[in-house]
């Protein structure tokens, strides 16, 4: 009967396209929309996934990596001086303002590295050497900054220059990074030069990365370095989550992504359950009949669920498809945002299984209330 | 001295319904569907229950088959107690023993001839290319074999009832019930249905029990029962019905 379940399903060819559709339609939403969020959120955590350290070192007020309140130099010789820290540098992160050959203006996130060990250093070289950072007035800018000098009509590449703060800067290597949360691109230096391109504060180291001696597990160092006053220490994988749990609080995004997710899900309720209750309904007569010839009522149900689940799987399938297509177009552009995990595509499967089992059980009651003898009315 | 005429020879009865009494609560105005309504019909013959619209004559054949439950009464299906059969045990029984033939055919359109036909089989647990099988042969059997693989709006309302009818037969059961097999029908059509239907349905292990109130097909019938306000009120062989 099973099989009968499925003929009477496909060969009604305006129903099923209409349910896949609606369906289709519901699991692209929620995945898309639930991936580019998660891209989002991904975006917001990128200094801390494109510096390596294990251990990250703030003002005790500081709630998440993007967030910058400056420390005294003092504090590096702090944490040095705490048991379990192999070893400590400086590092420097700020937004400066980069002004080009035209007179344009870009803003940079300016990565001011450990000048003798490039600690934090950047993930891949694409073109030039990490070590001609010692030369004069040198930076790496990544690619995100040769796209948007591109679009300003400006070629980077090794040897050019523009000003950061009315200094000079030369590019000696291109590199790639993850890209930021506000997309501005990422330039490196030493941490010395970084301090002669911001503009002077009282304070201007932005944390201290650490390193925690063998044995030592970072969040047992980010315990130990809290202790001190007035700092506040992340293990890497803590700095992440807290980062992005602060997103999640402190701005409208989930709200934005999340109504759209809903909307999703009311929609693909909407239709399937519409089209699959208007097709019990005009089956009814014929599933009267089966009654009436002997069909149990679990028969009944394992054919209503197995085309109800049919054709979940498909709009799903076919959603979550093209989902995946989205993500494979702009992963290669690197926006809009796009990180789908694997509880996005399980979490949607599971929601249109729910909405299926949903429509298939309301059908099921038309039919459990049916009394064979209507046939014959 | 004359020896008296012996009583015509009667196959045994198949089924047996004995004061049955049917009533739908409608709100402040009950409907009695039934009222100690009782009726034989054997096998090997063709038995109508005709009478007026609203006598109960649908309302009797879905006691039969055990598609409704009775208030009191006896139903007696080859020597099965319907009434007390539970409802698991009723569905069993009829996918067994019973084969349908729906007024409006009720053929689902979205399945070809064979697999409309094989139903029956399958509900039975036979596996599809065995159960179709079978379809063919009984739609070969009723001139259908060359449409097998159409599907039931290609095909004029005799050619359907023609599947209604290898439908009701595939499962060889021992009962089959007719619902107004000739109400979708033109007269011709109808007359050829019903002489279908008694050439294909009518064996001695078998009876079958039309319900209709269409006396252009009386003819066909072994035993008439008549029915008016939810009793039978007469039952005789079709001849001294003709006659009378």
């Amino acid at each position: 009967m099973l099989r009968i379940a499925l003929l009477m399903l496909f060969r009604d060819r305006a129903k099923y396209v209409m349910l896949v559709v609606g369906l289709t339609f519901c699991a692209l939403l929620m995945t898309q929309q639930a991936s580019v969020f998660c891209g989002l959120m991904l975006w917001t955590t990128a200094t801390v996934r494109n510096i390596d350290a294990k251990v990250w070192v703030f003002d005790a007020k500081v709630e998440q990596v993007n967030e910058v309140i400056p420390l005294r130099e003092i504090e590096v010789t702090r944490v040095r001086s705490v048991p379990g820290v192999e070893w400590a540098v400086p590092l420097y992160l700020g937004i400066e303002q980069a002004r080009l050959g035209d007179g344009s203006f870009q803003n940079v996130q300016l990565t001011g590295l450990d000048t003798a060990t490039f600690v934090g250093r950047p993930m891949e070289i694409l073109k030039g050497r990490i070590e001609d950072l010692r030369l004069p007035d040198a930076v790496i800018i990544d690619q995100v900054g040769v796209e948007k000098f591109r679009k300003k009509g400006i070629k980077i590449d090794i040897g050019t220059s523009f000003e950061i703060n009315d200094k000079r800067a030369e590019v000696v290597a291109i590199c790639h990074e993850n890209r930021s949360f506000l997309a501005q691109p990422y330039v490196f230096t030493t941490y010395d030069r970084a301090l002669q391109f911001a503009k002077p504060q009282r304070k201007m180291l932005s944390c201290v990365l650490a390193e925690p001696k063998p044995g030592v597990s970072p969040r047992e160092l980010a315990a130990s370095i809290s202790a001190i006053p007035g700092l506040r220490a992340f293990a890497r994988d803590d700095l992440f989550w807290t980062t992005i749990r602060w997103y999640i609080k402190n701005t409208g995004i989930p709200i934005s992504f999340g109504t759209v997710v809903i909307m999703g899900m009311i929609v693909g309720i909407a239709i399937a359950e519409q089209t699959f209750y208007l097709f019990i309904l005009d089956n009814l007569r014929y599933l009267a009949a089966l009654k009436a010839m002997g069909a149990r009522m679990p028969i009944l149900t394992a054919m209503v669920f197995l085309q109800s689940f049919s054709v979940g799987f498909v709009g799903f399938g076919i959603g979550a498809g093209l989902t995946t297509l989205f993500g494979l177009k702009v992963l290669k552009l690197e926006t809009p945002p796009f990180f789908m995990p694997w509880q996005v595509p399980v979490a949607g499967a599971v929601i249109i299984m729910l909405i299926c089992c949903f429509s298939a059980f309301i059908g099921l009651r038309q039919i459990a209330k049916l009394e064979p003898a209507v046939v014959f009315k | 001295m004359s020896l008296p005429l012996p009583e015509p020879f009667r196959a045994e009865v198949a089924v047996r319904v004995e004061k049955v009494v049917k009533t739908f609560p409608n709100g402040d105005t009950p409907t009695h569907a039934l009222q100690e309504a009782s009726f034989e019909a054997r096998c090997g013959e063709l038995t109508m229950i005709v009478g007026p619209s609203g006598c109960g004559k649908t309302t009797l054949l879905s006691v039969i088959c055990g598609t409704l439950a009775i208030d009191s009464g006896s139903i007696e299906v080859f020597g099965q107690d319907i009434g007390c059969m539970s409802d698991a045990e009723v569905t069993a029984f009829r996918s067994r023993n019973v084969g349908f033939i729906f007024q409006q055919f009720n053929l689902i359109p979205t399945l070809t001839l064979v697999e409309n036909a094989s139903i029956p089989l399958i509900l039975q647990g036979c596996s599809t290319r065995e159960a179709e099988q079978k379809a063919a042969a009984v739609l070969t059997e009723l001139g259908l074999g060359n449409r097998i693989r159409s599907f039931p709006r290609q095909l004029s309302g005799g050619q359907q009832q023609r599947v209604a009818i290898a439908r009701a037969l595939v499962h060889d059961p021992k009962l089959i019930i007719c619902d107004e097999p000739t109400a979708s029908l033109d007269a011709k059509t109808g007359h050829h249905a019903l002489e279908l239907l008694k050439q294909s349905a009518c064996r001695p292990d078998r009876c079958v029990i039309v319900v209709t109130h269409d006396s252009r097909i009386f003819s066909f019938a072994d035993w008439i029962a008549e029915m008016e306000d939810g009793r039978v009120v007469k039952s005789c062989p079709a001849a001294e019905y003709h006659h009378a």
